[in-house]
């Protein structure tokens, strides 16, 4: 069939400058250029182009420029060019539109509407070059108070409380769950070492963790318990700092995912534990959990694997009653809370769910952290958020709001060079990132690429110091849930109600 | 002023105040009682930190002939005698009221909105359900409920053998018309000079700030307030003043009162070692440091402060970790005096056996018949 669709990206190559060196046609992932030895010219094809912008960032004549197509329909604010491209593929296709990354909608960005505080005059600002600040987070559930049995000097002091699990990380960012199969495994590899050099946790998704990794990332890993329960072995769960069990995702609440079988190689099958070449389909609910007593079981089944020595995190997607299913969460027991908001990334999802369900994570966060409290149970679990944070501004507003940690998922993928071309679903990430073929995933170096992610968290820390001296704290858990730092700008009064922050100026 | 509340979201409560201050505070530890000279002479030579908006004194070993009994200081706004109506029969339905009477005061000192100041001796009447309370914990509810719930009325203090007297105006003119220095005695006194930079014409405002016996003198202005507040919510303490004192008083009463943690361990929960100190620890002592921060974080108190907190037997002072206000401590004798200037100490005891300035977040910790203020003189300065 012809297709009636208008190409995305146009490419425009200047041929002044052109050497012909043919390394955007070895670059790109999608056959968009190629050369002509007889006629000594390089030609391209924009009907394939994703507008990934590795030829151009790799031309090393700068001669490459890949923009939108300029080529539109009557401009329509009801039937923009997006609806239109999406009617016509489906009309040739007759499928589920599918997409990757997050939701891109332009959804209220509840942090661009909330602003911080400084300190002046009766209360001095901290200088973080001079003076400690800490960022040092404890993920976990905390016990009520301490029984403590102290000697009559005051010098011997002995614990008699019981303690629960926690895990410490030195800043309070911590790497999404992205899976090996999905990503490729010098991508997995990247996020490990980083996570091991800056003293925080990447999440293995539901992928599992190649056991040749796990001696030495396991203490920095969360391990995924997911509805395939693919990779899952004792020794998975006791290698771990963390464990999660994922209930749903915020790019696809409600549904499950599937890796197809060309991208189940021989070391995703091992790691998986599935036959080489089967396609890894995780349902969409975990089909022994149908209920908060059935959550409990699993959460007690995964402590008892452990010893009760590890954290159990239990990752939702931000739904309309979210607090209430995150009270019960920690009620049956759970020492974290991930929320996934309606921004949060995925490697594959129907565009139609990604882009219509879920709610901001913003609105969840400030409702879950305040049910919590008011329930008398907000120390009971962390609360990990996750779902377009962008930079440390977001970080730190998160933190005001009540989160305990955030979760970043796309800001690593884009420190490791990915362009949010939202095509990671077809395996032919030109970034080496989300792809399985061999020589895509070679181009991505783990030295380099866990060096740029562990800049990307020092650079973050230092900007959160930055801000937390300016209020005059000097520790991050002195704004854990301190929403009079935070001042809302331009929103409703409702949503000023359910975020719990005052107007500017108010 | 009090705050009606609409706690439909927190974005409804009011602001908190801001507020810097002078303290002062004087125990003879061997339990001999005195008069008030001492704590006037002190704050009146500490006047700049105070603006004559607020003063007042905590006085322990006040009503040795009483007690037993809790004795209650209770302000009506603008003499307001309903209000006085309905505490009278609140007290009567709830407790056994042993003697009551108005407190004196001299009319010619120089004070704004004098109100009517009465103190109750009682012991609680407790019923059915109540028997399940603590007698101090029947006290608690008690005094939330006058406070919140009976318009123009407020609770001073309610601990036994102790009382506050606070007021609007400079403290030696709360003390005149309180007629501190005739009329009391005894082995321990704090006071507060307050310098609000908003102009609340409200006594109840003034430090100290009291429950049950304990008293809280602050200054500074606490960057984690929000934090602090929250957690204490979770255990049942609803602010109704919104200041950093009554969040400080709260969480005093959390952890040492109600969870029985003494002095030393609170005051590294509130003003908690830098992690580069804990990681340089002995094993033991890494492990209790870490889990105090671990467990407590949300009562970290951040930016700068310092505060004296008293009771029965026990005055500690302390300042917040990096040391962002001051206190000075001093000994002659079987006195000891913590104090926010060692000028003030000096004015009452030209010469001291000892003054010393403790370290951010080291607390002075001056308890009846030891010598325990000593251990912080290996930490000072
Ligand atoms: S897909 Fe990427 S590499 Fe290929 S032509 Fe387009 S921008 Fe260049
Ligand atoms: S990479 Fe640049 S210079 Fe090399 S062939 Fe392509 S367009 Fe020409």
């Amino acid at each position: 069939m012809k297709t009636y669709m208008l190409p995305e990206f146009i490419i425009e190559r200047s041929d002044e400058r052109c050497i012909r060196c043919r390394v955007c046609e070895r670059q790109c992932a999608q056959e968009g250029h190629w050369y002509d030895e007889e006629l000594d010219v390089m030609f391209h094809n924009e009907e394939t182009c994703i507008g990934c912008q590795r030829c151009v960032v790799f031309c090393p004549t700068r001669a490459l420029s890949v923009r939108p197509h300029p080529s539109t329909y009557r401009p329509n604010a009801n039937w923009t060019r997006e609806k239109l491209q999406d009617l016509k593929k489906q009309a040739e296709t007759g499928g589920v539109i599918l997409t990757g990354s997050g939701n891109d909608k332009p959804y209220r960005i509840y942090w661009d509407h909330l602003v911080l505080n400084a300190s002046q005059v009766t209360n001095p600002s901290i200088d973080p070059l001079r003076e400690p600040m800490e960022l040092r987070t404890f993920l976990g559930r905390k016990p009520d108070g301490l029984d403590l049995k102290v000697s009559e000097d005051y010098e011997d002091v002995e614990i008699r409380s019981e303690l629960y699990p926690n895990v410490m990380i030195e800043t309070p960012i911590v790497f999404s769950a992205m899976s090996y199969g999905a990503i490729s495994y010098n991508a997995f590899k990247s996020l490990a070492m980083a996570a091991k050099e800056f003293g925080t946790l990447f999440n293995t998704g539901e992928g599992g963790l190649p056991k040749s990794m796990r001696e030495e990332f396991g203490q920095n890993t969360i391990v995924q318990v997911a509805s395939g329960r693919f990779g899952v072995d004792p020794e998975y769960l006791n290698v771990s700092a963390v464990m999660e069990i994922k209930i749903g995702q915020g790019a696809k609440p409600g549904i499950g995912g599937h890796l197809p079988g060309e991208k189940v190689s021989i070391n995703i099958s091992e790691t998986r534990m599935i036959p080489e070449g089967t396609d890894a389909l995780s349902p969409a609910p975990q089909h022994d959990i149908y209920s908060i007593e059935d959550l409990s079981m699993l959460i007690y089944a995964l402590k008892e694997a452990t010893n009760y020595e590890k954290p159990v995190s239990v990752k939702i997607a931000a739904v309309h009653n979210v607090a209430a299913i995150a009270s019960g969460i920690v009620r049956a027991g759970a020492d974290i809370v991930a929320i996934d908001g309606l921004r949060g990334g995925t490697g594959a999802a129907p565009k139609i769910i990604r882009d219509n369900v879920g709610i901001p994570i913003e609105l969840a966060l400030a409702a879950v952290d305040r049910r919590l409290r008011e329930e008398g149970i907000r120390h009971k679990a962390s609360i990990l958020v996750a779902g377009g944070f962008r930079n440390s501004g977001d970080v730190i507003k998160a933190i005001a709001l009540g989160a305990d940690a955030v979760y970043i998922g796309t800001p690593a993928l884009v420190a490791m060079g990915c362009t949010l071309c939202q095509k990671c679903y077809t395996g032919k990430c030109a970034w080496g990132i989300c792809t399985q073929d061999p020589y895509l995933t070679r181009r991505l170096n783990p030295e380099i690429a866990s060096r740029r992610l562990v800049n990307l968290l020092r650079g973050w820390s230092h900007e959160i110091k930055e801000m937390l001296g300016g209020m005059g704290i000097n520790a991050i858990e002195s704004l854990r849930g301190n929403r009079d730092h935070l001042r809302g700008v331009g929103l409703e009064e409702w949503e000023l109600n359910v975020l719990g922050v005052k107007g500017a100026g108010e | 002023m009090r705050f009606e509340i609409n706690r439909e979201s927190e974005r409804h409560l009011p602001d908190k105040d801001l507020q810097a201050c002078g303290l002062f505070g004087v125990m003879n530890i061997e339990g001999k009682r005195f008069g008030g000279e001492m704590a006037i002479k002190a704050i009146v030579n500490m006047r700049a930190r105070g603006n004559g908006l607020g003063g007042g004194y905590a006085v322990y070993g006040l009503y040795p002939e009483y007690k037993d009994y809790y004795a209650m200081h209770i302000m009506f706004q603008d003499r307001n005698m309903d209000a006085k109506k309905k505490v009278d029969e609140f007290l009567s339905r709830n407790f056994d009221i042993v003697y009551d009477e108005e407190i004196p005061t001299n009319p010619e000192a120089r004070v704004m909105y004098p109100p009517l100041v009465w103190r109750y001796f009682v012991a609680p009447k407790k019923k059915g359900e109540d028997a399940k309370f603590s007698d101090d914990d029947y006290v608690v509810a008690k005094v939330m409920h006058i406070n919140t719930s009976i318009e123009d009325a407020y609770v001073f203090s309610s601990g036994k053998d102790m009382g506050v007297f606070k007021g609007v105006g400079f403290p030696e003119d709360v003390a005149e018309f309180f007629m501190l220095d005739e009329l009391y005695e005894g082995y321990m006194w704090t006071v507060h000079s307050r310098f609000p930079t908003n102009t609340p014409g409200w006594w109840g405002g003034a430090h100290p700030f009291s429950i049950l016996d304990w008293t809280v003198v602050h200054n500074g202005e606490i960057s984690s307030y929000g934090t602090n507040r929250r957690f204490l919510e979770m255990h049942g303490y609803y602010c109704t003043l919104f200041t950093d004192t009554e969040v400080m008083a709260y969480a005093v009463d959390l952890l040492m009162r109600r969870q029985g943690l003494p002095i030393e361990i609170v005051s590294k929960i509130f003003a908690a070692p830098m992690w580069d100190l804990i990681e340089n620890m002995d094993e033991k002592k890494k492990k209790l440091y870490t889990t105090l921060r671990m467990v407590y974080a949300p009562l970290l108190i951040n930016g700068p402060f310092t505060v004296i907190v008293a009771h029965h037997g026990e005055m500690f002072g302390i300042t917040d970790r990096i040391r962002l206000r001051p206190i000075t401590a001093g000994a002659r004798g079987d006195l000891v005096f913590l104090s926010s200037e060692e000028a003030a100490i000096r004015a009452v005891s030209p010469k001291l056996d000892l003054a010393w300035t403790p370290r951010g977040g080291e607390p002075v910790v001056v308890r009846l018949k030891r010598k325990d203020h000593l251990m912080s003189l290996k930490e000072s300065v």
